[in-house]
């Protein structure tokens, strides 16, 4: 090791990965439905994506994503919760992994609903 | 990238309660359901909580599972990692609420009162690679010390800190390296103490192997220091994962070149050597250890010289504990005032502490100084199993002394426990309850150091055997209140006129438990009799005539064939033969046995 510089690069690598291990009350929590119906309509891609994006931009401090079983609606699977901290759950459904990366950027860092995609917004008639 | 961790514990506890095993059928299970990719299995150092090994933890979502089994492995991965339902059968039941939902681990009354500096890795970290330390803001301190401080610098830190010695004696560990710095001299060595040997202590121990970088980048620090280029850590042979931790941290340390010539660019050069004892307590006390380290017989020198002028080879050097170690980096990171501003005004900080004995969680805590004794024990070690009435508290091992139920509410620190004739020591917290015999826990504790004196001073070799004959007499009813004097005057005697700590603090138990517990040493002599019920040579075994009910289980049960009576008719118990083992009163369901 001949920097700081060169520690800290290891350091901000190895960060989210290991900050992943903290318990916070302030989390954003991300939900992914993985019950069988979820499963069976593709909820893995979507989690695996969620779970890599927040580990990719540094968000473990955040951000936990979790998975969660069937909520009843399995119809709207694959169905993404999001709950944070001191506001509404907002119900995400018939996720892909693109539609969750969009989700993630506009919602999560951007702060705004992606209302199209909500189960109050979505056109599921 | 990972969605998950599975963290599971790699401790000793756990792994002799067979967490390898588990770690391995998790790898198998999680390929099996092509889970590789987004899973991660770490294997990490102590949780803590011992009494529920093995321990494993899932995150994100920080699901607490205890004593898992090999079988429930598939049920795990099925539920729990694929569909991310919680096993809720294998929850650490203190984490599940009255109402059914799940609460956060540090919201449970075992970790909520804990401050965790020295122990912030153990069980977060997998301790065998050193990237992982790195995240966790690892080895900054060095950087910092190296490119932004001068070695009076780092020094006054530690002093402004109030960091004392975390092996028991509480020596300010500034001012020990303040006058190895002083002291000029061509080569000086930094030396950690890693061969703890108190019955009950493990801190060291899980420190080692749980977040082995800790210890390094501290010992280095001290080097820069002190002005040393080399340290030593002295651990003792029988921590088998710890040793083994060590080697891979100080290997992995040199590849990144984060101990060797000129680290960060600097013109500081550090090495660390790992040094195996034997096993002998007496390798504990500085003097001792360093001759060990040098190749010689472990045995303690008379001080002055000390070891900041003349220790290892002659050169000046500082030894100091695991934990002390474990402390610097956070100290240097988060500066003295962060520090001083836990603990009470003459100690600063946290200690860990392991519980053991009549406790319901045995194992390993961190608490801030001045924490009650009531907390560390009703709190958070969840009181005494079995309704039983707390009696006393032995603190700091063969040197130690008892704290017993008056001193419930005093805020545990150097001072207050040296107050009330016990010493901090390295941490073991062993609790008794009204079974215990406080003339046998005293013997116990003197058969240790008359097994472990070196031999080399008269007092501490021969003094420490008549102490232990007669309190062999006193648990066998044979003694005389004249005996007792000899005994305590003894215990003086020994106390000043030994070579080393090891003989200076044998006599702790004895004088402790005669301070609190006198009655008890004069029932023995008096009355010939052990109002514990523990000192077999003084207790009898008899059946209440009244109650038994002629069942013949004792009588089944003997194994000495003591016990004779005819169905439906109250048994006798034949007092020769009786060994005193006490089968019978266990299985008799009539209570009609009794303890005299």
């Amino acid at each position: 090791m001949k920097s700081l510089e060169e520690l800290r690069a290891i350091r901000e690598k190895m960060q989210s990965q290991v900050s992943m291990r903290a318990e916070d009350h302030n989390h954003t929590r991300v939900v992914v439905g993985m019950a069988t119906c979820g499963i069976a309509s593709g909820a893995r891609p979507v989690l695996t994506k969620l779970s890599t994006l927040v580990q990719e931009k540094n968000l473990t401090d955040k951000i936990s994503v979790t998975q969660t079983g069937c909520i009843g609606l399995c119809q709207y699977e694959p169905i993404v919760e999001v709950m944070e901290p001191g506001k509404q759950k907002i119900t995400y459904i018939k996720m892909t992994p693109e539609k969750a990366e969009e989700v993630l950027e506009k919602h999560l860092i951007g702060g705004h609903i992606v209302e199209e995609y909500t189960l109050s917004g979505a056109d599921i008639k | 990238m990972y969605r998950s961790h599975v963290l599971v514990c790699g401790g000793t506890g756990c792994t002799s309660s067979g967490s390898q095993q588990i770690m391995e059928a998790l790898k198998a299970e999680i390929a099996k359901n092509d889970l590789t990719e987004e899973v991660s299995v770490v294997q990490t150092g102590c949780h803590g909580l011992c009494a529920l090994g093995p321990i494993m933890i899932i995150y994100p979502d920080a699901t607490f599972y205890s004593m898992v089994k090999v079988e429930d492995i598939p049920e795990i991965v099925a539920e729990h990692l694929l569909k991310g339902r919680v096993v809720t059968r294998l929850l650490y039941n203190e984490t599940v609420t009255p109402a059914g939902s799940v609460k956060a681990l540090i919201d449970t009354d075992f970790y909520k009162k804990q401050h965790r500096i020295a122990l912030r890795n153990c069980g977060i970290i997998n301790p065998e690679v050193i990237e992982e330390y790195i995240g966790t803001g690892g080895y900054e301190a060095l950087g910092k010390v190296l490119t932004e401080m001068t070695p009076d610098d780092v020094i006054q830190c530690l002093l402004d800190s109030g960091l004392r010695g975390r092996g028991g004696g509480g020596f300010p560990t500034g001012l020990k390296w303040k006058l190895a710095k002083q002291n000029d001299a061509d080569q000086k060595y930094v030396c950690c103490n890693a061969d703890e040997g108190d019955p009950g202590a493990f801190m060291d121990r899980s420190v080692l192997e749980g977040d082995p970088h800790a210890v390094l980048e501290a010992m280095a620090i001290a080097g820069y220091a002190i002005g040393a280029s080399q340290g030593y850590i002295y651990v003792r042979a029988e921590y088998p994962i710890a040793v083994e931790r060590l080697k891979i941290a100080i290997n992995q340390a040199r590849e990144m070149e984060l101990l060797g010539n000129n680290i960060f660019g600097s013109d500081f050069s550090f090495d660390i050597d790992l040094r195996l004892g034997a096993g002998a307590f007496v390798c504990g006390e500085e003097t001792a250890l360093m001759t060990s380290i040098e190749g010689n017989r472990g045995e303690p020198r008379p001080r002055p010289p000390f070891p900041a002028q003349k220790g290892l080879f002659g050169k000046p050097t500082i030894l100091n504990n695991v934990e002390t170690y474990a402390n610097i980096p956070q100290i240097i990171l988060h500066g003295a005032q962060w520090f001083a501003s836990m603990g009470t005004e003459k100690s600063k900080g946290t200690k860990v502490f392991a519980l053991g004995g009549k406790i319901h969680n045995t194992g390993l805590v961190e608490i801030p100084m001045g924490t009650t004794l009531r907390e560390v024990i009703e709190e958070i070690g969840g009181g005494i199993p079995n309704g039983k009435k707390f009696k006393a508290a032995q603190t700091g091992g063969p040197s130690g002394g008892c704290i017993p139920a008056e001193h419930f509410d005093i805020p545990i620190d150097y001072d207050n426990l040296i107050s009330i004739g016990s010493m901090m020591g390295s941490g073991g917290l062993i609790v008794m309850d009204e079974d215990d015999c406080m003339v046998d826990i005293a013997k116990f504790f003197l058969e240790f150091t008359v097994e472990e004196s070196c031999g080399k001073c008269t007092p501490c070799r021969v003094g420490t055997k008549r102490m232990l004959e007669i309190l062999t007499k006193i648990t066998k009813g044979q003694a005389t209140m004249e005996d007792l004097d000899k005994l305590e005057e003894l215990c003086y005697y020994i106390k000043d006129n030994s070579l080393c700590g090891l003989g200076q603090t044998a006599p702790n138990p004895v004088l402790s438990t005669l301070r609190y517990f006198r009655d008890e040493y004069e029932a023995h002599i008096k009355e010939k009799r052990c109002p514990a019920g523990v000192c077999k040579a003084l207790l009898s075994y008899r059946i209440d005539a009244d109650k038994c009910r002629g069942c013949t289980l004792c009588a089944r049960n003997c194994p000495n064939n003591a016990i004779s009576g005819t169905v439906r008719n109250p048994h006798v118990i034949d007092q020769d033969k009786c060994i005193k083992c006490g089968a019978c009163m266990e299985k008799c369901k009539f209570g009609a046995i009794y303890k005299k």
